[in-house]
């Protein structure tokens, strides 16, 4: 019984695999979009577009300061749009 | 002629040409590098460069490039009798589709896993790219029309296939909420889905559907191809992980099973090739072997639409550059195997050669209604099960091959048709509604312009479909044949491979010209699809010559100096 395990686990593996690798870009590329949507939301405010949940993204801001220079970069900006809130 | 032996010696001259040609390649004309950094790593990003096993690499290169293509072609192309068919897969996958496949991967690995459109660009020149361009949209509208009218085909000679058909898209989705949304672990969703795609089987026989002959005043071949365009637009609008995953996967494994079945059908039961090995009696309306053959059966022997594959997705997963031989050389070895298969359920699958000869009585006969129909006799011989049971069965592995082609040929070129919005500007085709509008109605035109109200002609599309993926894959030889004339290294392993199947592109359409002036006149539309085909072919050997001879007076120059 002790092999069964490794077995299966592999099997499970190769099945992940072979379902997820032909779509792995389209799916992440997919996320993204919805990713720099949000993004948009929770910066919105600052670049003077009124957001009503700005009181709730706001405590957001900080957890996605990391994703914020590629985000704006995505979006055509070499350089961040926001006065206040320089990244490069 | 033993149809065993047939499929043996087949196979294992498939194998040699793996073992041996394979290996020379590799060793002495692309020279793999077991060290080379792959774009998978030196670009790696978890999104599109990933590192992958060969053996799942290999899997989705053939799933990718195995579909009902390599059906309905050896289906149509035995009219010529076995023999003409036999030795065009096996040589053509052994020294053209073998090289060619192998050789998109390595061009592409080799050029920062480019695509064979960019490549176009770089090694040959922009004008050949643009040409590369038009010869895809014409793939994919062709692809599209043609495999619309043979699933309606399929589903008017087999009603018992309409439920079971339709129930794969069902549990397509199921499979993809239940992986994708509850994260349920692949292995079980694909043991349920299976076993209700093959119990759905049942269902189908017990409840055949037909379509009502003049509904909303159209003919029942019309109807389904209507509502095979509706499903494939919006099947198309659909995000991928809800139902092209899913399917694809479901595909995948369809492949399997049936490849199995299939060979151990034959090994078993060891039917006898009823068709002759070189048909005396060709219908008038046959036309030349030499060269409609060669276009005639593409996928099977050589296919462009591989290349789009080795070179879109498949460069960017290969962890070593060795393994380009295994995925791709083997990937379009278990298309032959495919088409062999198809070969002879179409020529064995028969009780007399008066049958055989009944189904071949016209040219475009045959196709997936030979490969069900024959097929499902040897099937039922081998392994017991009914023969309406395995014909449904085999008309739902050839229709859900055709289906998720569809879906993805409709959704490829809606983005081609947004792209053409944004370049030049009108807004409107930017929509994703209007889009897949667009191209749902593009394809449609070509199935009715070419089959009539009916649609029911829309095979005649088969070999022009076949000359435009010809001329794809005398394309992608041409590439490879440039970079290695570049490197200094032989180029005719694939040269000769590019002369001949461009040649014989040209050659095909310039007869099917002649053949659609003379039945259609002036006006028929395919005759200017096919002007368009033969321009193209042309464009591409002036390419092939001027990047010839400019490599050859580079060549020549630096020698010199």
């Amino acid at each position: 019984m002790t092999g069964n395990p490794g077995w299966f686990a592999r099997l499970q593996e190769l099945l992940d695999e072979f379902y997820a690798a032909p779509y792995r870009g389209a799916l992440a590329r997919a996320r993204r979009d919805e990713d720099d949507l949000f993004m948009l939301f929770v910066f919105a405010e600052l670049m003077g577009v009124p957001n009503p949940a700005a009181y709730y993204t706001l405590e957001l801001q900080p957890v996605l300061l990391e994703r914020f220079h590629d985000w704006h970069r995505r979006q055509g900006l070499d350089h961040s749009p926001l006065d206040g809130f320089r990244c490069c | 002629m033993n149809a065993t032996f047939l499929a043996v010696v087949g196979l294992a001259m498939i194998y040699t040409g793996y073992r041996f040609y394979s290996k020379f390649i590799a060793e002495q004309i692309y020279r793999l590098d077991p060290d080379f950094q792959t774009p998978a790593h030196t670009m790696r990003d978890d999104v599109d460069y990933v590192p992958t096993n060969r053996v799942v690499l290999w899997g989705h290169h053939f799933t990718a490039v195995a579909g009902a293509a390599p059906i309905i072609g050896p289906g149509i192309a035995v009219i010529w009798g076995w023999l003409p068919a036999f030795l065009w897969v096996i040589v053509g996958t052994m020294f053209f589709a073998g090289v060619h496949d192998f050789g998109a991967v390595w061009a592409s690995v080799r050029n920062k896993a480019k695509s064979v459109g960019s490549l176009t660009g770089d090694v040959v020149s922009p004008r050949a790219r643009t040409l590369f361009m038009v010869v895809v949209f014409f793939l994919l509208m062709m692809v599209n029309a043609v495999f619309g009218v043979a699933i309606s085909d399929a589903f008017q000679e087999t009603p018992s296939s309409v439920i079971p058909a339709w129930t794969a898209v069902v549990v397509a989705i199921g499979i993809g909420i239940l992986i994708y949304r509850m994260h349920v672990p692949i292995l079980w969703p694909t043991v349920a889905g299976t076993v209700i795609l093959y119990a759905v089987i049942y269902l189908g026989e017990a409840v055949p559907i037909s379509l009502t002959p003049g509904a909303l005043g159209l003919p029942v071949g019309a109807q389904w191809i209507l509502l095979l365009f509706l499903y494939a637009g919006i099947a198309s609008l659909l995000p991928v992980w809800l139902l092209l995953q899913p399917r694809d996967y479901i595909n995948g494994i369809q492949l399997f099973v049936g490849l199995g079945l299939l060979y151990g059908a034959v090994l078993i039961a060891n039917p006898t090739i009823v068709a002759p090995a070189i048909n005396p009696n060709l219908p008038a309306s046959a036309p030349p072997i030499f060269p409609l053959l060669f276009v005639t059966i593409a996928c099977g022997a050589i296919s462009g639409f591989h290349g789009l594959v080795g070179s879109g997705t498949t460069s960017k997963q290969l962890n070593k550059e060795t393994d380009a031989r295994f995925v791709g050389y083997l990937g379009s070895s278990g298309e032959g195997s495919l088409a062999l298969v198809a070969i002879i359920a179409a020529t064995a699958g028969f009780a007399t050669l008066g049958d055989w000869e009944a189904m071949y009585s016209d040219f475009g006969n045959g196709g997936m209604a030979a490969f069900v129909q024959g097929g499902a006799r040897i099937v039922t011989a081998g392994v017991g099960i009914s023969n309406e049971f395995a014909a449904t069965l085999l008309t739902v592995m050839a229709v859900l091959f055709a289906g998720t082609t569809m879906d993805a040929g409709v959704r490829l070129q809606r983005y081609i048709v947004q792209e053409w919005g944004s370049i030049y500007g009108i807004p409107i085709l930017q929509n994703g509604y209007v889009a897949t509008g667009a191209a749902v109605a593009a394809c449609l035109l070509l199935a009715f312009g070419a089959g009539g109200p009916s649609g029911e002609g829309g095979m005649l599309i088969w070999p022009l479909f076949g000359t435009t993926n010809q001329l794809l894959a005398g394309l992608t030889l041409l590439i490879i044949s440039v970079m290695l004339v570049k490197l200094g290294r032989p180029a005719r392993y694939t040269l000769i491979p590019m002369i001949f199947i461009t040649t014989m592109a040209l050659a095909a359409a310039l007869v099917q010209l002649l053949s659609l002036y003379r039945e259609g006149g002036i006006f028929y539309p395919l005759l200017w699809i096919d002007v368009v085909i033969v321009l193209l072919a042309i464009f591409t050997m002036l390419e092939a010559g001027s990047a010839f001879m400019r490599e050859r007076r580079a060549a020549e120059a630096a020698a010199g100096a």
